[in-house]
């Protein structure tokens, strides 16, 4: 278990003052003109040796991210975009940084700034945060009253502003280029890529997105070292992390811990365990709704880290660990996320438009039972019709859930369907 | 995707306060020179705000010629984004969020209350002009689950008798403490902290 010398957020749960003087007491913006000093391509190098993978939900390394953008500036400046649009369902931990602890975060802003070249930083906050966005906005304010941020940051002669801008309730917007577009001032309608953001992103410029909690690790790492950080989880899954854990278990809570942690410890040490004990569980969504369940037997002995989820056909996306035990009706749970997708479609790719309302009509009558087994093949099919399909990940994220609940719940559907003929033949 | 459009009946005309106006040159400053539409959002709020609490046609031209932008970019603006209320609402709007992390914690029972207290169906404004409701995406505040949003503000951690109680306090004027309606200071597990221990108890935070 991570002991809390070597958790990074040490004020998760807001015990302590948020502002300036208690992120100073926790050791935030401490030698910041050091780490600088250093310059860009060592400090890229570090946060690409301590193996860290973006937090957002892809995992895609950090380090290597940072290095797709140009080292000379072509004239074009280069920009920061910190991606605070958290709206995955069971998604809570950047709500708990930016109100907690956001100068973690402003902090990060600086120094990951400083080694892509960009002087500028946009930090998109969903608009359902109004409190969390207040408080990220005072603690920039902050920043630039005490010289942390401004034409001479940290009095490192790099200049660099941080501005918090938000969104207004689109689920889309947390894909990278459709907050791009959103940025911009438009609908957010993700992008066709190539070009990449690293090349074209906001503006035409180039830019880097990242999710709030890759950008608030970085200044930690690098004052700690790769080498701590690689010191926690399994090789290719290093560092620590935060983990949302909600649904049906004693205590929900939000806990940072060691990557690789085996689900049943996670869940049995920090959230109080499952609602009526471990053989109570039916099943678990590990990452995020866009990841699909695993059942009990999974949960048993599964590590909670990119690729140990991945091989169980799953994934650990935001490490949002849904928890349902058996008085769960799973189909219910997954018709409920079918609505969710449906609901926050951009409408721009004919797949996903069509399919996600398509896919929810279908769910939703499995729910009653009124359906035919066979559909549940021709679901499956049309789910495999989307994924892929589409500009952006929400149709595959839209088809996993329910491909997860078909996988390792078929009979469950067809026990329902089953039953509501039973019923109308006894009539 | 949801269709949504502007309200049937629409005020003549929309103007920003002096200080709402000057609030909307610093945003717009926030950005380059030439992207002044980027700050569309955060007008659109800020008008949303001035206008009890929704967007009118007018308010859309208004923004559109302040921010350089053609009309029907800022009328795509406010029809994409489901934060904007295109109608009159009621003094408080009630956001229930329904999405399986809060369903599994009962957003069921906190619906059943909501719908009982107020009597109308979503979107309705009450006769009294105080409440509204409306069911809405995961908002984000999964381990504190079943959740709403008044407003600005989350009032997590609920139940039907919570929920109730919190109805009744709006109802009587009184704005209840937002957060954890049990208590907790925000996404601790209850029962004891398992990590930071040493935090506990520590003095200076302040919410």
């Amino acid at each position: 278990m991570l002991q809390d010398k070597d958790r990074i957020f040490t004020n998760l749960y807001g015990f302590d003052d948020w502002g300036l003087e208690g992120a100073r007491r926790r050791g935030d913006w401490d030698g910041t003109k050091a780490l600088l000093e250093r310059g860009r391509e060592t400090i890229v190098e570090e946060i690409k040796q301590s193996g860290l993978r973006g937090r957002g939900g892809a995992g895609f390394p950090t380090g290597l991210k940072w290095s797709f953008m140009p080292m000379e500036s072509d004239g074009r400046p280069h920009y920061l975009v910190v991606n605070a649009d958290e709206s995955e369902p069971g998604t809570c931990k950047d709500r708990e940084i930016m109100r907690n602890d956001p100068h973690k975060l402003v902090e990060g802003c600086l120094v990951a700034g400083f080694a892509m070249g960009a002087h500028a930083a946009y930090i998109y906050v969903r608009g359902e945060f109004i409190l969390e966005r207040n408080r990220l906005q005072a603690a920039v304010d902050q920043a630039y009253e005490a010289g942390l941020l401004g034409p001479n940051a940290c009095s490192s002669g790099w200049a660099m502003d941080v501005y918090v801008h938000h969104g207004a309730g689109a689920y889309i917007c947390g894909e990278e280029t459709a907050l791009l577009e959103s940025l911009e001032g438009k609908k957010g309608q993700p992008r066709l890529k190539p070009p990449f953001p690293a090349n074209m992103g906001l503006y035409g410029c180039p830019t880097t997105v990242n999710n709030v909690e890759s950008i608030a690790v970085a200044p930690t790492i690098l004052r700690r070292g790769a080498s701590w950080f690689t010191g926690f989880g399994r090789q290719g899954n290093a560092g620590t992390k935060i983990f949302c854990i909600s649904g049906h278990v004693n205590n929900p809570c939000n806990v940072e811990e060691e990557m690789s942690i085996p689900l049943r410890e996670l869940i049995e040490k920090h959230a109080g365990g499952v609602r009526g004990g471990w053989d109570n569980l039916l099943a678990v969504i590990p990452g995020g709704s866009s990841v699909p369940m695993i059942p009990k037997s999974i949960c048993d002995d599964v590590l909670m880290d990119f690729d140990a989820l991945k091989d169980v056909k799953s994934g650990l996306g935001t490490a949002a660990v849904i928890v349902m035990d058996k008085s769960t009706d799973l189909i219910k749970a997954v018709a409920r996320l079918a609505a969710f997708y449906k609901h926050e479609s951009c409408g721009q790719c004919t797949p996903c438009r069509e399919g996600t309302g398509w896919m929810w009509r279908v769910m939703e009558r499995f729910v009653t039972g009124d359906a035919d087994v066979a559909e549940i093949d021709m679901l499956l099919e049309v789910t495999t019709q989307i994924e892929g399909h589409t500009i952006c990940a929400l149709g595959d994220a839209a088809a996993w859930p329910i491909q997860g609940l078909i996988r390792h719940f078929r009979g469950v559907i067809e026990e329902r369907i089953a039953g509501k003929r039973g019923q109308i033949a006894a009539e | 995707m949801s269709v949504r459009r502007l309200a049937e009946e629409q005020p003549e005309s929309f103007e920003f306060t002096p200080e709402n106006l000057e609030w909307a040159q610093q945003q717009i400053a926030k950005y380059p020179e030439g992207r002044a539409a980027s700050a569309v959002i955060s007008l659109l709020w800020r008008g949303q705000e001035q206008n009890d609490g929704w967007v009118s046609e007018p308010m859309i031209r208004c923004i559109g010629d302040l921010l350089g932008m053609p009309y029907i970019r800022v009328l795509e603006v406010a029809t994409f984004y489901t934060m904007f209320n295109l109608a009159p609402r009621g003094k408080y709007l009630i956001q229930i969020c329904k999405t399986t992390p809060c369903w599994l914690r009962g957003s069921d029972d906190v619906t059943d209350v909501v719908k009982r207290k107020l009597g109308v169906g979503p979107g309705k404004v009450t006769e009294d002009g105080l409440f509204s409701w409306m069911e809405v995406e995961c908002l984000g505040a999964c381990c504190n689950a079943p959740m709403i949003q008044i407003n600005d503000d989350y009032y997590e951690d609920l139940d039907a008798a919570r929920t109730e109680a919190l109805l009744d306090a709006f109802a009587r004027g009184e704005t209840p403490a937002p957060g954890s309606q049990t208590g907790r200071r925000s996404s601790e597990p209850v029962g004891g902290l398992t990590s930071l221990t040493g935090s506990a108890g520590q003095t200076g935070g302040e919410s």
